[in-house]
């Protein structure tokens, strides 16, 4: 059963769309990631054009994140006043993202920005992560647990303007939320990722937050920031096909419940493993394509939402 | 009073009659007005009609002009980036041409000039460019062949079939990414590489239904349609998480 996107003005097959939104949330239930670094590259993959995939995948992790916060702050997890900081770099951050989309997209070099951000950002997490999970492996096979210290003293606690967090147990200055804020919005509006893994480990090992509550902070300050993006593609860009998330999130909610079951019952340095062999794949995928002789020299810029 | 009227549709019927009779050529559409619904998956519209006997057909199908501009892609550092680009004026976003025999045959290079009979002899004119005209025909040319792997414009098929002498009939296809907007259908009766009649018919290709009311929101009301879409977000976010609150 095809199904017309009136945004992105393709004909789509809607099973294909909601096996898409199952697939990608069963591996962030499984994974406790977003899924928008999978869900972007797949759309494209599928001929929407990257403006319109970008912009409504933002659109997609908003609804996400706010089911995920609500539970975690039933359990008390979420620290406010941390979010609410994170989310006034965030702001800063996706309306620069947005002008920058925006000005890619006249310059037609959009696609290719695009592209260039998910190699770069999906081969450094998925390498790191691959190395930190083997590494996780062995020590678990040696059994020597090291004991680290809470967090360790750097420059960066010498900054100025310093705020207390109480629920994170920190007193540090709050320019460096801020700045990570500001970097995630960016991502955000470029990449349509909601930025969980570039925040979740900038919140762990920069600001040394502890990590029951690194998740659902995480979730409340992208649930901001994607409502951010959505409301500034709309308006600068008309790119956001609602449709389109609607499906997406449909498939996503009920594959993230399985996903999550499964995840139970199976031992985190595996699922990190088997994680970073996945970005690693998306991101070989998005290179090959970037060096390789494209079959056609010449191409159209594509309009889409442009009229 | 009421004479006016009378007349002046006398008068209409006065001009037409000897104008239908003089005028060999009639043709039309099966329908004149393609809707793209939320189920649209393309669409074919016959077009019929009659002809002088012994005479050859041609259909050109154009949608609306558009600038349309062409990259060619370029290495650097070994990545395949956007880098020289030609705006070309008023490049129809959809075009098919049909006819009862091979082009070639039945039309004269110039007259395929003047009404644009087959894709390589369309008028595409690059906006202020400082290239060579070499140069820009690789742009023509990767333009058109983008065009027909998009599906927007067809490769030249004769694919026009007649009955007895002088009915004829051929069947336009129309694919999901169809362009909207006012088409122009123009008809051609061909004796001895000339255009002895023309004709044009309009096409009109729209949105409806759904998506043609939230395509018009999203471009029209934009804001609302942000806030909409931040509050469908937040509404589906916060059920799927009331659903399963349980496990």
């Amino acid at each position: 059963m095809n199904i017309y996107l009136p945004i992105a003005e393709i004909s789509v097959n809607v099973f294909l769309l909601l096996g898409m939104g199952g697939g990608v949330g069963f591996l962030s239930g499984l994974f406790g990631v977003g899924g928008g670094f999978l869900m972007t590259p797949l759309l494209i993959f599928i001929g929407v054009a990257p403006a319109v995939a970008v912009a409504t995948e933002a659109n997609q992790i908003m609804a996400a994140s706010v089911s995920g916060v609500l539970a975690h702050w039933r359990r008390g997890n979420v620290d406010f006043r941390m979010g609410a900081v994170l989310l006034l770099g965030g702001t800063l951050g996706s309306v620069s993202g947005v002008w920058l989309f925006t000005l890619l997209r006249g310059l037609g070099q959009l696609d290719l920005v695009i592209s260039l951000c998910y190699v770069v950002l999906l081969g450094a997490v998925g390498t790191l992560m691959f190395v930190e999970s083997t590494r996780a492996l062995f020590r678990r096979r040696r059994q020597t647990d090291v004991r680290r210290k809470l967090h360790q003293h750097h420059w960066m606690h010498g900054l100025p303007f310093k705020m207390r967090f109480r629920k994170s147990k920190l007193y540090i200055s709050a320019l460096l939320p801020i700045l990570i804020g500001f970097v995630v919005g960016i991502l955000a509006a470029i990449m349509g990722v909601g930025g969980g893994f570039i925040m979740v480990p900038a919140m762990i090992y920069l600001l040394g937050m502890p990590t029951s509550v690194v998740v659902g902070t995480s979730l409340f300050q992208i649930i901001f920031v994607t409502a951010t993006v959505t409301f500034l593609q709309a308006t600068e860009n008309q790119t956001v096909d609602a449709l389109l998330a609607l499906i997406l999130l449909t498939g996503g909610v009920i594959g993230a419940q399985i996903g999550t079951r499964v995840g139970t019952r199976l031992r985190g340095e595996q699922l990190r493993g088997l994680l970073a062999l996945l970005v690693l794949g998306v991101c070989g995928k998005l290179f090959f394509d970037l060096v390789a002789t494209p079959s056609d020299l010449f191409i159209i810029a594509d309009n889409v939402g442009g009229h | 009073m009421r004479l006016g009227p009378v007349l002046l549709s006398l008068g209409i019927m006065a001009l037409a009659m000897p104008t239908s009779a003089q005028n060999p050529l009639v043709a039309d559409l099966s329908e004149h007005q393609i809707q793209i619904t939320t189920g649209f998956t393309g669409t074919d519209v016959l077009l019929f009609g009659t002809v002088a006997s012994n005479s050859d057909v041609v259909v050109v199908v154009r949608g609306p002009a558009e600038d349309t501009t062409v990259w060619r892609k370029g290495r650097y550092a070994g990545i395949w980036v956007n880098d020289q680009r030609v705006v070309f004026d008023s490049v129809p976003s959809f075009y098919a041409v049909r006819s009862s025999a091979e082009l070639g045959q039945i039309a004269s290079d110039t007259v395929r000039a003047r009404h644009s009979m087959g894709a390589n002899y369309l008028r595409l004119r690059a906006k202020e460019s400082s290239m060579s005209p070499a140069e820009l025909e690789t742009f023509r040319a990767g333009l058109i062949r983008n065009k027909r792997r998009q599906g927007l414009f067809t490769p030249e098929g004769e694919g026009i079939s007649f009955l007895g002498g002088e009915l004829f009939r051929t069947r336009l296809f129309f694919p999901a990414n169809v362009p909207t907007g006012f088409y122009d259908i123009e008809v051609f009766m061909m004796r001895e590489g000339r255009v002895e009649h023309a004709q044009t018919t309009p096409l009109i290709v729209s949105k409806a239904g759904l998506g043609a009311d939230v395509f018009y929101f999203a471009h029209e009301y934009s804001a609302l349609y942000g806030i909409l879409a931040i509050l469908l977000a937040a509404a589906a976010g916060a059920l799927a998480a009331f659903v399963f609150r349980k496990n």
